[in-house]
């Protein structure tokens, strides 16, 4: 089925996307545009794909009726358990679905960027799995804040390089990442999220398909109908939102909420709230929203969630946003928090600090009783028990 | 008809090309470098703007780039310093900068901006070339600027010919699949890549860029193409000695 949220012919959404790229990047991207369809749709793929995600990520992910949140803020709330993948994100999803990609185009070298770690983790899982050298690179400032997943990756066989320029974080990591790609062309980008040059932003969102495509039958089953009526997510580039929103996107029923992460707030000067901070640009090779200044010098962005923490987001979103099809929110560094805390005491789940980004919207948001809200837990917060603590402790 | 162009008929062998940072190592030093430029007998020179994210340069000029944004350069102390030299000074110009400068500066005033300054050749690493063909060839034209495609090792012939067709200045040769930055030497590979080029008979000029260092490379890549850029090693030396010391980087090079 066509949607016109899938990219045209060039990888644009309306005005977003693209392949902004040098020349020595141009036989790779080509490569990979020229091949990533057709291996996804292969029935090879889809079997190993399916196969994998099965009895390797533990899917389906479970879509749990979360009783006592949905009293506390009057609404039915569904939590898809993302969280509950192997390695504990939604991140997986697509590290399997690319690695087959890699496979399939002969690569025996993985990179990856990573914020959070998240990513650097469920692509060093892959990259053991099938026995590849994998390289993940990370800013220095998130090596510090997401530790636990920095070790994770050197136990699972993984070097990780940290990015020291700019701002040292996500969009550091990924500059340098792609900069050693451009001087080792054999390799294979594993991207993270829904961004970068096209076909890499249509390429994660399909990968990341199946969180919606399994909400669907889910839904079906628990409701009587395959359709909520809102779908909230946070989004750093986009991509567990863009996996949850996937198969929704021509459904106008279907509210769609992004959430941002505004860091001290929105107008702090240290926020990470792209769509309301930044006008069109590229980055990374997408012409999408991005933070800037007046001569588009990019904008260093603030959250206290490494994996929010990127001043831009990924095209498709950008078109999301322009075209007014999905609702744009933020919540604080203090808000997720909170909201963090929250869930965990209200429903024994302790979630990732980007995905209490999502869960700290509710308070703000008009709900009505029967109203079905399905949350895209997207990951789970052992990683960030110390930032955790240290609020708990202030 | 285009600067480089022009150059070209009166000299195409050997044509020593600089590619320095404006704003580096001090903000208002670009006058200075430029005429320092000149007078070490350099052909042309590439003039680039500071951008936050440079992604196709390496750590040399991603440094020197930080240092010049710290310095507060911005595009219209850029062009303002363009402006006051465009008198003096007799070397073609060529602006190397990212896309995103140029959209968000504006197109049309970027590109009249280019032109008030005398200059008419543009280097933007991400401008690919299905974005040329759409849209930025029609905008180059109404102002009479040109810009400057980059081969490398594994771009397709069929890409090559259609590069050549579109040049109007020259095609910059990106002599090894990597990042700008000093190397040190040029390998057989290199070499057997450089003569690959030079036997496809194109017809524009040739500058090979990325790696050149010395008189050594230099020397080397003039005898596979109609000149060479030196980028990083000159912004390592110019780090390090100053803009006085420039014409002892030069000097060595051209004799």
């Amino acid at each position: 089925m066509k949607s016109k949220f899938h990219p045209d012919k060039n990888g644009y959404f309306g005005q977003f996307g693209g392949a902004f790229i040098p020349e020595l990047l141009y036989p790779n991207v080509k490569e990979l545009e020229d091949n990533y369809i057709q291996i996804i749709e292969s029935k090879e793929f889809q079997i190993e794909y399916k196969s994998l995600l099965k009895d390797y990520v533990g899917r389906p992910t479970p879509l749990y009726l979360a009783k006592r949140l949905s009293e506390k803020y009057g609404a039915t709330i569904y939590l898809k358990r993302e969280d509950l993948n192997h390695t504990g994100a939604h991140k997986v999803n697509n590290t399997v679905g690319q690695i087959l990609i890699a496979k399939k185009l002969g690569k025996t070298k993985i990179i990856a960027e990573t914020g959070a770690g998240q990513h650097g983790v469920a692509t060093a899982t892959v990259c053991a799995l099938m026995g590849l050298d994998c390289t993940v690179f990370m800013g220095e400032k998130d090596i510090v804040r997401q530790a636990p997943n920095v070790a994770r990756m050197k136990m699972l066989g993984a070097k990780v390089v940290p990015a020291t320029s700019g701002s040292k974080t996500l969009k550091d990591a990924t500059n340098e990442a792609i900069r050693y790609w451009i001087q080792n062309p054999e390799t294979f980008y594993l991207i993270g999220s829904v961004v970068g040059p096209h076909p890499h932003p249509d390429m994660v969102a399909r990968l990341q398909a199946i969180i919606s495509e399994e909400m669907k039958w889910q839904l079906k089953e628990k409701t009587g109908k395959e359709n909520p009526d809102t779908i909230i997510a946070c989004v750093g580039g986009g991509s567990n939102a863009a996996g949850a929103f996937y198969h929704y996107m021509d459904d106008d029923e279907v509210e769609l909420v992004a959430v941002e992460a505004a860091g001290l707030g929105v107008n702090s000067g240290e926020s990470a709230a792209t769509s309301q901070l930044g006008e069109v640009g590229i980055i990374h090779g997408s012409k999408t929203i991005l933070m800037q200044d007046e001569y588009g010098q990019i904008v260093e962005p603030y959250s206290i969630s490494a994996g929010l923490d990127y001043p831009g987001v990924g095209p498709l979103h950008a078109y999301l946003y322009e075209s007014k099809r999905a609702t744009f929110l933020n919540a604080t560094d203090q808000e997720a928090l909170n909201a963090g805390y929250e869930l965990s005491k209200l429903e024994g789940i302790i979630p990732a600090l980007e995905t209490a980004h999502a869960l700290a919207v509710l308070p703000k948001m008009d709900l009505k009783k029967d109203q079905v809200v399905v949350i895209n837990l997207s990951g789970r917060g052992d990683k960030d028990l110390e930032t955790f603590i240290k609020y708990l402790e202030e | 008809m285009n600067s480089i162009k022009q150059l070209f008929q009166q000299k195409d062998k050997n044509l020593l090309s600089i590619y320095f940072t404006c704003g580096y190592p001090e903000l208002d030093d670009t006058a200075q470098v430029i005429s320092q430029l000149e007078k070490s007998g350099v052909d042309f020179i590439e003039v680039g703007l500071p951008y936050s994210d440079p992604l196709a340069d390496g750590p040399t000029i991603q440094d020197s780039s930080q240092k010049a944004l710290e310095n507060g350069i911005n595009l219209d102390i850029v062009f303002d310093q363009l402006m006051e030299i465009k008198e003096t000074n007799k070397k073609p110009l060529v602006l190397m900068g990212y896309l995103n400068q140029m959209l968000k500066y504006g197109e049309d005033k970027f590109c009249q901006k280019v032109v008030d300054c005398e200059i008419d050749t543009l280097i933007i690493p991400d401008l690919p070339m299905v974005e040329f063909e759409n849209h930025y060839q029609a905008l180059f034209d109404k102002y009479g600027i040109t810009n400057v495609f980059l081969i490398t090792p594994h771009t397709s012939e069929d890409r090559i010919r259609k590069i050549d067709s579109y040049t109007k200045a020259f095609i910059y040769v990106v002599a090894s699949a990597s990042i700008t930055g000093a190397k040190g030497e040029i390998s057989n590979q290199q070499i057997a890549y450089f003569k690959r080029i030079k036997a496809m008979n194109l017809q524009s000029k040739l500058i090979i860029g990325f790696g050149i260092s010395d008189k050594e490379t230099f020397n080397t890549a003039c005898a596979y193409a109609n000149g060479a850029i030196i980028g990083s090693a000159f912004i390592k030396n110019l780090g390090k000695n100053g803009v006085d010391k420039i014409n002892k980087f030069i000097n060595p090079i051209l004799s």
